[in-house]
């Protein structure tokens, strides 16, 4: 094996990133969102559009959506993906870029994401075919399988509704900062505890929005990137666990397979949690971010609940957590993963304004997709960190 | 080669649960399959289940008519394996996690479909 735990640490890095139409984008198609946040990114890496030979996109409604953007932006790319994990998809994409860059196979990635729900409702029929082991009980798609996981947390570990409102509130608290995220009026405890139920123990301000927004990273390799417009971010851990397809064949409710892509994502980074600057979990529900402080290593498994309590993920807590506002206050048009790890390079090079947390050199970048059934992390770094 | 989703819904339709069991390995399998997961077990039959589980998990999906409210929940097996179903016969919102159920086939909607009730 050529590197340790395999994975080119730090060979690699991401020298772009954008996002474009976050909450309402009317009038265009998902497709024309994405090619936009491409072009920004590639102008913040100072690049173009000749310097890209890979494009790793997930178009959403779309099954041979890789190639719609490939065609859009006129290129000519040597690898072209479009993987089907879900939102945890844009830190697969990180990891196998950095593979094929590290290879020699291609110079220049592009990952890029567009979707406009909000403005242009999706059919009826969706990408996926319904379970015909689940289907006929009407579970609502997705939210009935993260509260069933909820609900098995709350049972063995005393996890309570107020913790998981915790977790929105924290949110709303860090989007407040952002000038970019879309909901920003003031949310209580008592507001989420007091909000519809839809599938106990989740109300509707347990749940991410659905709403417009696109983004876009650009990779090249290390030697490069030194020479691109900004400080490159380096990648330094990368790794994928799926463990199951439907809620009713994940192998443990509580311990999801961040737990492995965790690990190894650590071992190749070299850094422990404790290392962590910034936080970025995915938050489709307010179940999620608990899970994945857990199995990532933030605090011991069960723990998470009272980990987020007394506002300790919200600004000025103990541990920066999703501090674009998340899915839950921010952006998820369908699948948030790259939004994930735009936040983190902004983060790390010192872009983030208001909201920006003091000497943040590592970010882990923490992607699900599914029903908690594919776990992909990143770790990424400032130039002090390779 | 097997039929999964096929033979356990004749199955079903004439009124008995089934579920495969590997000859060489024992364990029981749910859902329906070609072979055995982890082992690729293909030696499988299809037994009678005892119809006795455990809540695994619930949740109950909020309707804006009270009534028409109805839970989801994971039941494990006696025989092992975990499926998603419905407790009926108890109001929506009363069962709990670790409560014993028993299985039945009802008519939901016009397909015969395995639910569970307190046991």
């Amino acid at each position: 094996m050529t590197h340790k735990h395999g994975f080119p640490r730090g060979k690699t890095a991401i020298v772009g990133a954008a996002t474009f139409g976050i909450g309402r984008c009317p009038g265009v198609a998902a497709v024309d969102m994405a090619a936009q946040a491409s072009l920004i990114a590639l102008a913040d890496a100072g690049l173009t559009l000749a310097d890209v030979d890979a494009v790793y996109t997930s178009a959403p409604y779309e099954a041979l959506g890789g190639m719609e953007l490939v065609e859009y932006l006129g290129l000519q790319p040597k690898v072209t993906d479009c993987n089907r994990t879900g939102g945890s998809a844009f830190e697969v994409y990180v990891q196998q870029a950095a593979l094929a860059l590290d290879a020699g196979l291609i110079d220049c990635a592009l990952i890029a994401y567009g979707s406009n729900p909000a403005s242009v409702p999706p059919k009826a029929v969706g990408m996926t075919r319904p379970s015909p082991w689940e289907a006929p009980y009407q579970p609502l798609a997705p939210i009935s399988s993260y509260a069933l996981a909820a609900s098995r947390h709350m049972h063995l570990y005393g996890t309570t509704r107020e913790h998981l409102a915790e977790v929105a509130v924290a949110a709303r608290r860090w989007a407040q900062l952002n000038p970019e995220a879309a909901v920003r009026d003031p949310l209580s405890i008592d507001d989420v505890l007091g909000a519809r139920m839809v599938s106990d123990p989740l109300s509707v301000r347990d749940c991410c929005l659905f709403n417009d927004g696109a983004a876009a990273i650009v990779m090249v390799r290390a030697d490069r990137a030194r020479h691109c417009r900004k400080a490159p971010i380096a990648v330094l851990g990368a790794a994928h666990a799926v463990t199951h397809r439907e809620i009713s064949g994940m192998p443990d409710l509580t311990v999801t397979g961040a737990a492995r892509s965790g690990a190894q994502a650590y071992a190749q980074a070299k850094v422990r949690p404790r290392d962590i600057d910034l936080v970025m979990l995915y938050d489709a529900f307010t179940i999620t971010p608990i899970l994945f402080l857990e199995d990532l290593g933030f605090c011991p498994k069960g723990e998470g609940g009272r980990f987020v309590a007394d506002g300790a993920i919200a600004p000025g807590g103990r541990l920066a957590v999703n501090t674009n506002g998340g899915g839950l206050s921010c952006v998820h048009p369908g699948m948030y993963g790259l939004f994930l790890l735009v936040e983190a390079v902004r983060q790390l090079r010192g872009e983030a304004g208001e909201r920006q947390i003091p000497d943040a050199h590592l970010a882990l970048a923490h992607g699900n997709g599914g029903v908690l059934s594919s776990q992909a992390t990143v770790v990424l770094g400032t130039a002090a960190t390779v | 080669m097997l039929h999964p989703e096929e033979e356990w819904r004749a199955h079903l339709a004439q009124g008995r649960f089934m579920i495969q069991r590997s000859r060489s390995t024992g364990r029981h399998v749910f859902h329906p399959r070609v072979a055995e997961p982890g082992t690729g077990a293909q030696d499988l039959d299809w037994v009678e289940a005892s119809g006795q589980g455990w809540v695994h998990a619930v949740t109950v999906v909020r309707k804006k008519d009270p009534a028409e409210s109805y839970n989801v929940v994971l039941v494990d097996l006696a025989e092992g394996p975990r499926l998603m179903s419905r407790v009926v016969d108890i109001a929506a919102d009363t069962v709990r996690i670790g409560m014993a159920v028993r299985a039945r086939i009802d008519i939901l909607g016009d397909q015969p479909t395995l639910v569970f009730v307190p046991a």
